[in-house]
């Protein structure tokens, strides 16, 4: 009886469960192995931990919603750092010296628009030639990373408004702004998956795609609007991060769609698309921080910590597999 | 008398797909409020008629002509439009989402900046399957529903407009018979509304009761169209095939061997319970009750997908555990799936391969996979069973649905195993085959193996087996000798009217 209600709670809402795992494992390891006099879960450090998610998990949720699409996309992370760039120049760029902090939104826009318009230029090209997703956004990644290291070379680029910084730094009812960021697009985004024809076809393509064309839903325009959004999302994720920081190095964002992806998947979003829920992705970004972040507390060094996600994310899906067999007892893997 | 002007023509329709020309210049007309049935062989080209005339596939040459103007249709919504409602020939579902979603899959209804109006969703589709008498609601994931529930979900698509002209391309395959009363019973409301129906299917007996009308393709080419009560069974068959179908059975007086198969008081969890039974070599025992009576499961089990939760399975007199597929075939069990399209068949790879499967370790040559015999294998089964198929090169999905069915069924076959399981053999199967793969069984047994074959038709477990089982509600209720079996008793036996004999 038991065994049975474990796997009932762990069908639905595993990710959560695991987030528990990691907060109480942390902390009692962490004062166990006494390597840190602060406590784990001190509402700062979580506080923190929410800002740092902020990044990744904001262009985890266009990639949930690709995945669910049945595409994916690698070059979030390239588009990231092409975004960072315009931001930046923008804002340095003597062009708009004379408007003082009224170029904040002309960059952001400028910023979002091309991350939009890099995110529509993968959809078009998979859409018009039929080539999978997988293999255009690979070529992409490496082309708009070309790009990156065409504008500057291997030199960072830089500009800080104090301004920004201010607002980036600002908590508002205890939360940073990437935060605030990171859930309205949580919202907006399970708003859109879950409320509107746009998402429904969605989850429809992605599940049975010969249906959905069957029924007469046009799979190319849905594919092309989903790689819009997370392109934009990808900007957005810059905007907010090097608001902050305000100097972007070339290699910056490499290795990013790795780790979203990884987030996505942990939140339990299917590789072959149709199913996937965004409040579990937001759970999936946040587990993969905790995890990084928790290594780090009990003292485990960078490469340990790839290790472990690794691990866990091939465990993860094996789990997944033995719980979701259908007719559960009797019927065998 | 004069005829009423059809809701729909069809005239000279020419459609070819690479190495083939699936429709060759057909010809068609539906009357509005007639059952019209289409038929043809596997492969004769009905599917990619209906395909045509539900906005699928655009045809190469030819007229589709709606209420007398003649129309163009550039996808499956502008058919919609104009009255023409398509269910499918395989189950065309997202599994992830619910009921509702898929009722109205492309035309979710909506209220204002693309957000979806669940309410009326919901209470819509609700409304539908009130009429369809189900046992589910809007809100069920289709995930969760048995292969007939599917089905219905499918059917519950023809109600969503005002159709004109609905097609149903094979809808029975797989429901049962209380859910097919439930499907006459919605086409005869159809048809009271002037609505013009098509209808495929493979099952003469629900030709005879329902249609009005039968047209017959073969090989792509228009046959002609005969009014159902002017013809019968044989004329039909002659028409599709070309020639009178042999039904007689040949008695093949051979010994029956040894006892291949013994299963005693086997059980799994609640899909059955406490079977026995004995399949000697030589013989073929047919499994007869409704569908979800527990046969499939049994199956299952003796293939190593299921776990028997307690009873013990003899092979050639050893008590033996089957713990996989892979175990069961090494043993020399195979099973024909009934679920082809989701157990049996890869359908992005080509007819070859797919035949070979699961056999591709034993036909190598040196580390290479032998390509000639796999090639041999491939042309014997073609030929014995008739596969329609440009060549072994055709991806599997591109083939008609029932020759899908005779891939799986060659697959298994080609394994020469000792003990062989069909599980709903000729589902989707055209006459003449069905004849075929009967004949074959036979054989195979007259060579010594042990046949079992399951099935839900009772002309097909008469014809074919030398013993019948007949199942209810995961109990054996009893099991007929050769001889003592009348239609009567058979089905008092899975009705669970003869209790425990
Ligand atoms: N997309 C496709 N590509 C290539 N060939 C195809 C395609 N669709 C159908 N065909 C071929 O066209 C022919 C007619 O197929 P169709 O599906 O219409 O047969 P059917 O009469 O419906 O048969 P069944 O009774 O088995 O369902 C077959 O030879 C099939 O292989
Ligand atoms: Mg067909």
């Amino acid at each position: 009886m038991k065994s049975i209600n474990v796997k009932v709670l762990l069908k639905a809402s595993p990710i959560w469960i695991f987030i528990l795992f990691e907060l109480v494992f942390f902390s009692v390891a962490g004062s166990y192995l006494s390597l840190s006099d602060k406590a784990f879960m001190d509402v700062d450090n979580m506080l923190l931990l929410l800002k740092q998610s902020a990044p990744i998990g904001i262009i985890a949720m266009g990639m949930a919603i690709i995945m669910i699409n049945g595409n994916i996309d690698l070059s979030v992370g390239a588009t990231f750092a092409i975004a960072a760039i315009v931001l930046l120049e923008t804002m340095s760029s003597p062009m708009f010296e004379g408007l003082g902090d009224w170029v904040i939104p002309i960059a952001w826009g400028a910023a979002l628009l091309v991350g939009t318009l890099l995110g529509a230029i993968n959809g078009l090209i998979a859409w018009k030639t039929g080539v999978d997703a997988f293999i255009v956004t690979l070529g992409s990644m490496l082309g708009f990373r070309g790009l990156v290291f065409m504008f500057n070379g291997e030199n960072p680029t830089s500009h800080l408004n104090w301004t920004l910084v201010d607002f980036a730094e600002a908590q508002f009812l205890g939360l940073h702004t990437a935060t605030w960021f990171l859930l309205v697009v949580t919202a907006a985004i399970w708003y859109l998956m879950n409320r509107t024809v746009h998402g429904r076809n969605a989850y429809a393509i992605g599940n049975n795609r010969e249906a959905a064309v069957n029924a007469g839903i046009r799979v190319g325009p849905h594919m092309m609007i989903n790689f819009m959004l997370i392109g934009f999302l990808a900007a957005l994720s810059a905007v907010v991060f090097y608001s902050e920081s305000g100097s972007v190095n070339p290699n910056d964002g490499q290795l990013y769609e790795l780790w979203i992806i990884t987030a996505v998947v942990l939140g339990g979003t299917k590789l072959t698309g149709g199913s996937g829920s965004i409040l579990s992705t937001l759970g999936g970004v946040i587990a993969i921080q905790l995890l990084r972040k928790g290594l780090g507390h009990i003292g485990a060094d960078t490469s340990t910590v790839n290790l472990v996600i690794g691990s866990i994310l091939i465990l993860v899906l094996f789990l997944d597999r033995q719980i979701n067999i259908k007719g559960r007892e009797e019927l065998k893997v | 008398m004069n005829t009423p002007t059809p809701v729909l023509r069809l005239e000279n329709i020419v459609k070819t797909f690479p190495g083939v020309r699936a429709l060759d210049g057909v010809s068609l007309s539906v009357l509005p409020g007639e059952v019209h049935a289409l038929m043809g062989e596997n492969g004769a080209g009905k599917s990619t008629l209906m395909k045509v005339l539900g906005g699928i596939h655009q045809p190469d040459e030819g007229q589709v002509i709606v209420n007398e103007r003649p129309v163009v249709m550039n996808g499956p919504l502008e058919a919609k439009a104009l009255g023409i409602v398509f269910i499918h020939q395989e189950l065309s579902l997202a599994e992830e989402l619910s009921v509702a979603e898929n009722v109205y899959l492309g035309e979710l209804p909506t209220k204002g900046f693309g957000r979806v109006d669940w309410h009326e969703l919901y209470q819509k589709t609700d409304a539908i399957l009130a009429k369809l008498k189900v046992g589910f609601d809007a809100k069920t994931l289709v995930k969760d529903l048995s292969i007939a529930n599917q089905q219905m979900v499918e059917i519950a698509r023809a109600l969503t407009v005002e159709a004109k002209v609905v097609i149903f391309d094979e809808p029975t395959a797989s429901l049962t018979d209380a859910e097919k009363r439930v499907l006459f019973d919605v086409i005869s409301d159809l048809q009271a509304n002037d609505v013009g129906v098509v209808y495929i299917s493979h099952r003469m007996e629900e030709i005879f009761k329902i249609t009005d009308r039968i047209s017959v393709l073969r090989d792509g080419q228009y046959q002609g169209s005969v009014a159902t009560k002017d013809t019968d069974e044989e004329g039909v068959t002659q028409m599709m095939i070309g020639r009178k179908l042999d039904l007689t059975r040949k008695e093949s007086n051979h010994e029956l061997g040894k006892i291949a198969l013994e299963v005693r008081n086997l059980s799994s969890g609640k899909a059955f319970n406490d079977v026995s039974f004995q399949v000697r070599s030589g013989e073929v025992v047919g499994f007869y009750g409704l569908v979800g009576a527990g046969r499939t499961e049994i199956a299952e089990t003796l293939f190593g997908l299921r776990n028997k939760s307690s009873g013990e399975i003899l092979l050639n007199g050893e008590v033996i555990d089957v713990k996989s597929p892979r175990d069961a075939i090494e043993k020399g069990i195979s099973l024909v799936p009934e679920d082809r399209k989701g157990q049996g068949l890869v359908l992005g790879m080509n007819c070859r391969d797919n035949m070979t499967l699961p056999q591709v370790d034993d036909i190598t040559a040196g580390p290479f996979v032998a390509e000639g015999a796999e090639i041999a294998i491939f042309d014997q089964y073609r030929d014995s069973l008739d596969i329609r198929t440009p060549g072994w090169k055709q991806d599997v999905g591109n083939l008609s649905g029932g020759n899908q069915q005779k891939i799986v069924i060659a697959k298994w076959l080609s394994m020469k195993p000792n003990v062989l399981i069909v599980d709903e053999p000729t589902r989707g199967i055209d006459v003449g085959s069905k004849s075929e793969i009967h004949k074959l069984l036979r054989k195979l047994a007259s060579k010594g193996l042990a046949v079992i074959v399951i099935s839900s038709e009772m002309p097909e477990v008469m014809h074919v087996s030398d013993r019948i089982v007949a199942m209810y509600s995961g109990r054996v209720t009893r099991t007929f000798e050769c001889g003592e079996v009348t239609e009567d008793n058979l089905v008092q036996a899975i009705s669970g009217v003869s209790k425990l004999a």
